[in-house]
């Protein structure tokens, strides 16, 4: 009689506590300073030399304005989005200016984090016109929610050593997908087993190469990824077909490289195993180490003075949903000193990332820049890719190539199942706007 | 006679108990219940139109999720068997020695207690197609190279072979306590009766070994009902190649934090949880059998 009583008291206790802890959340800070001055915060994912530039140009920023302060914050890439996610449902504590990869936009947008970039700022003809063209890739019924300082591109690395080794000129990259193809071939080694020991060409689908088919060859060959407004996947046009056979070839026909040769196309580069790859600005801080010779110089085309395409992206920083009054206009503010032409410079210099802005992507100096230049030139015709969901279209996109080097099942009916599997990923974006 | 005070010193001894227990009750409720009240809740999540039960729905005619539901079951299958047998062979063959019993111990142990993922990094490379350590040693001996995690037809046994390997050390263990607990007693008895190995073994080792068995197959599959951390490391959110190694947790994962589909990643797990609750209640009813010391 006794133990029932007292075990009803407990369970009564154990369920207000239950509740009392749910309810009390985080602290209340009104944000507001007593002495004029605006506090705002500006979140971006941990990246060291990223994070140590923020610093040094928040400092610059805090001197020149000393009316805003400016709270830098960082989390891992992988708790990234949950963070902003739950920062956002919270109502407090939500950050002023985060900065976010383009392909989250849409994501964000859609959840209600991101206003539009105020028209005090930058109008939307201002953007087209100050920020390099692939910008106007992910713009949202005309308006833009977030501004980049860099953007990357990516440009045709090769192993010069590699090249000398086989009595090729270093100094001559291929110009022609066809001349890469032949090269890729005379420097494609296979011991008596079988075993690929240096490939060609790093051919791969979770790297780079899934951007290079759709924005560079596809469009090379005639076709293109998207319809202008994103909604329908055009690749299987009969230029499509072919790109896609020809560059799947690379891997199933001619066996220049494949997915998973030493892990990762950009490992197998790296330790020297791999001739040539497609890769981006962001590999130059790495190659740093490298213990042979290596050039960088823009895509390869289709044929001698054809079209010339590359995939470029960004981080963009956006202002959040709720910010208002003083805060808005500091963050007007801050967002107008982060894309000045001097922050770009200063971002080139310690991050290595590419400028964002046309009057530097056009400046000679660094057009001819021997390690930057490629890619700089690159920015006029650089595509950006709108994602309608990232990682559900690159999964489509590899299922289907798997059915392809692993099932052997014929190109044109892979690259239908991926587009038909991409479709509904956006149908089912585009049927809530 | 005089009323008796309602605080008893037993009252009062009973009270500070469960005031020191009320602490870490709370806390348990408040990091285990709550959230997975919450994650329950959050299934239910829908939009516009579609009915309350709509993510149940979907995973009915989502053909992911049933190779995601039969992958998981074949992970069970081969390694809670085999991590067990092997378990129990070395345990028997270590019992059997006189000498050396801790090094052989340790060196068994070990891989449990290293980190899954670090084991998953290694066995990843060694299995590399292309100059990986075991096709290189089957080179040696004329055997052509195997695709292992590249190809669907070896890509979940390649995994599940990494799982057996930590697993094995951990069962081996269990099993050496339990045949320490075993009487001397009842060996000698089968020894003056004549019983020969396999039939002390069948009938004396192994009925009394039931608890341990039992333990050790339960809390096996409750894990193995959950694999994720290899098949992420070796082959990627995707599961793949093909979606062959992809197991519900993976996918889960990758529904609710790589495509922010959180209500069908709540909805996944509500109907996870309620498999390995089945499960363990059969297991348990049916594996447990007492016996008669007579």
């Amino acid at each position: 009689m006794f133990k029932r009583k007292w075990a009803i008291w407990m369970a009564l206790i154990a369920l207000i506590g239950t509740l009392l802890l749910s309810g009390c959340s985080s602290k209340n800070s009104s944000g507001e300073d007593g002495d004029g001055q605006v506090t705002i915060r500006y979140w971006q994912y941990d990246y060291a030399s990223r994070v140590n530039a923020m610093n040094e140009l928040i400092k610059k920023f805090e001197a020149e304005n000393p009316d805003i302060k400016v709270i830098h914050e960082t989390f891992p890439y992988e708790q990234y989005q949950q963070k902003v996610a739950a920062a956002m449902q919270d109502k407090k504590n939500q950050p002023e200016i985060i900065n976010m990869y383009m392909g989250w936009e849409p994501k964000f947008i859609d959840q209600g984090f991101l206003q539009p970039i105020p028209d005090e700022l930058m109008t939307a003809e201002e953007i087209e016109s100050h920020f390099v063209p692939m910008i106007k890739d992910y713009q949202f019924d005309g308006k833009y929610y977030a501004l980049p300082i860099a953007v990357r591109t990516l440009a045709f690395f090769w192993n010069k050593d590699l090249f000398a080794e086989a009595g090729l000129d270093p100094e001559k990259p291929p110009q022609t997908w066809d001349e890469v193809l032949a090269v890729a071939k005379q420097l494609t080694k296979y011991d008596a087993s079988g075993t690929l020991q240096q490939s060609g060409y790093g051919w791969n689908v979770t790297g780079q190469d899934y951007h290079l088919f759709m924005q560079v060859l596809l469009r090379q060959w005639g076709g293109q990824p998207f319809s202008d407004d994103n909604r329908k996947v055009t690749m299987n046009s009969e230029a499509g077909y072919e790109a896609f056979k020809w560059w799947m070839e690379m891997n199933t026909v001619h066996k220049v490289g494949k997915e998973d040769f030493l892990g990762t196309y950009d490992k197998a580069f790296l330790a020297g195993k791999t001739a040539m790859i497609t890769d981006g600005s962001f590999r130059l801080g790495g190659l740093k180490d490298a213990t042979f010779n290596w050039g960088v110089t823009e895509l390869p085309t289709k044929t001698i003075g054809g079209e010339k395409h590359t995939f470029g992206s960004f981080f963009a920083n956006g202002i959040t949903a709720n910010v208002s009054g003083k805060k808005l206009e500091a963050s007007i503010r801050f967002l107008k000193f982060l894309i000045s032409d001097d922050t770009m410079r200063f971002w080139l210099e310690n991050v290595g990332e590419i400028p964002a802005s046309n009057t530097l992507a056009n400046d000679p100096a660094l057009q001819n820049d021997p390690k930057y230049g490629a890619f700089i030139r690159g920015l006029s015709y650089a595509h950006a890719t709108f994602f309608a969901d990232e990682a559900g279209e690159r999964d489509a996109f590899k299922l289907g190539t798997d059915e392809v080097v692993i099932n052997g099942a014929d190109y044109k009916a892979a690259l239908d199942q991926i587009v038909e599997s991409i479709q509904q990923i956006r149908d089912e974006y585009f049927s809530n706007h | 006679m005089e009323k008796k005070p309602f605080w008893t010193l037993q009252r009062k001894q009973a009270a500070v108990a469960y005031l020191f227990l009320l602490i870490p009750l709370i806390f348990f409720l408040a990091i285990r219940i709550y959230p997975a009240l919450d994650a329950f809740k959050t299934s239910f999540q829908v939009k516009g139109s579609q009915p309350f039960y709509y993510h149940y729905q979907a995973m009915l005619s989502d053909k992911v999720f049933s190779k995601a539901l039969i992958n998981t079951i074949l992970y069970v299958v081969i390694t809670v068997p085999l991590q067990m047998l092997i378990g129990l062979g070395l345990a028997l063959l270590i019992q059997s020695l006189n000498k050396g019993r801790g090094i052989y111990r340790f060196i068994y142990f070990i891989p449990y207690v290293t980190s899954a993922v670090a084991v998953s990094w290694i066995w990843r490379w060694m299995y590399f197609k292309d100059l990986g350590v075991f096709n290189e040693i089957l080179k040696f001996f004329g055997i052509p190279a195997q695709p292992f995690l590249t190809h669907p037809s070896q890509a979940l046994i390649s995994i599940a072979a990494v799982i057996i390997w930590q697993a094995v050390g951990f069962n081996m263990l269990i099993f050496l306590a339990g045949l320490e607990a075993i009487p001397k007693l009842y060996y000698e008895a089968s020894a003056i009766d004549g019983a020969n190995r396999r039939r002390t073994f069948f009938h004396i080792t192994l009925p009394l070994l039931n608890p341990t068995i039992v333990f050790l197959a339960v809390t096996g599959v409750i894990n193995s009902l959950q694999t994720f951390t290899q098949v992420l490391n070796m082959a990627g959110a995707q599961g793949g190649p093909l979606n062959s190694t992809k197991s519900l947790v993976v996918y889960i994962y990758n529904k609710a934090f790589l495509n922010f589909n959180m209500p069908y990643g709540a909805a996944m797990t509500v109907v996870l949880f309620l498999l390995i609750l089945m499960i363990t209640i059969i297991q348990i009813k049916f594996l447990s059998r007492s016996y008669e010391h007579s």
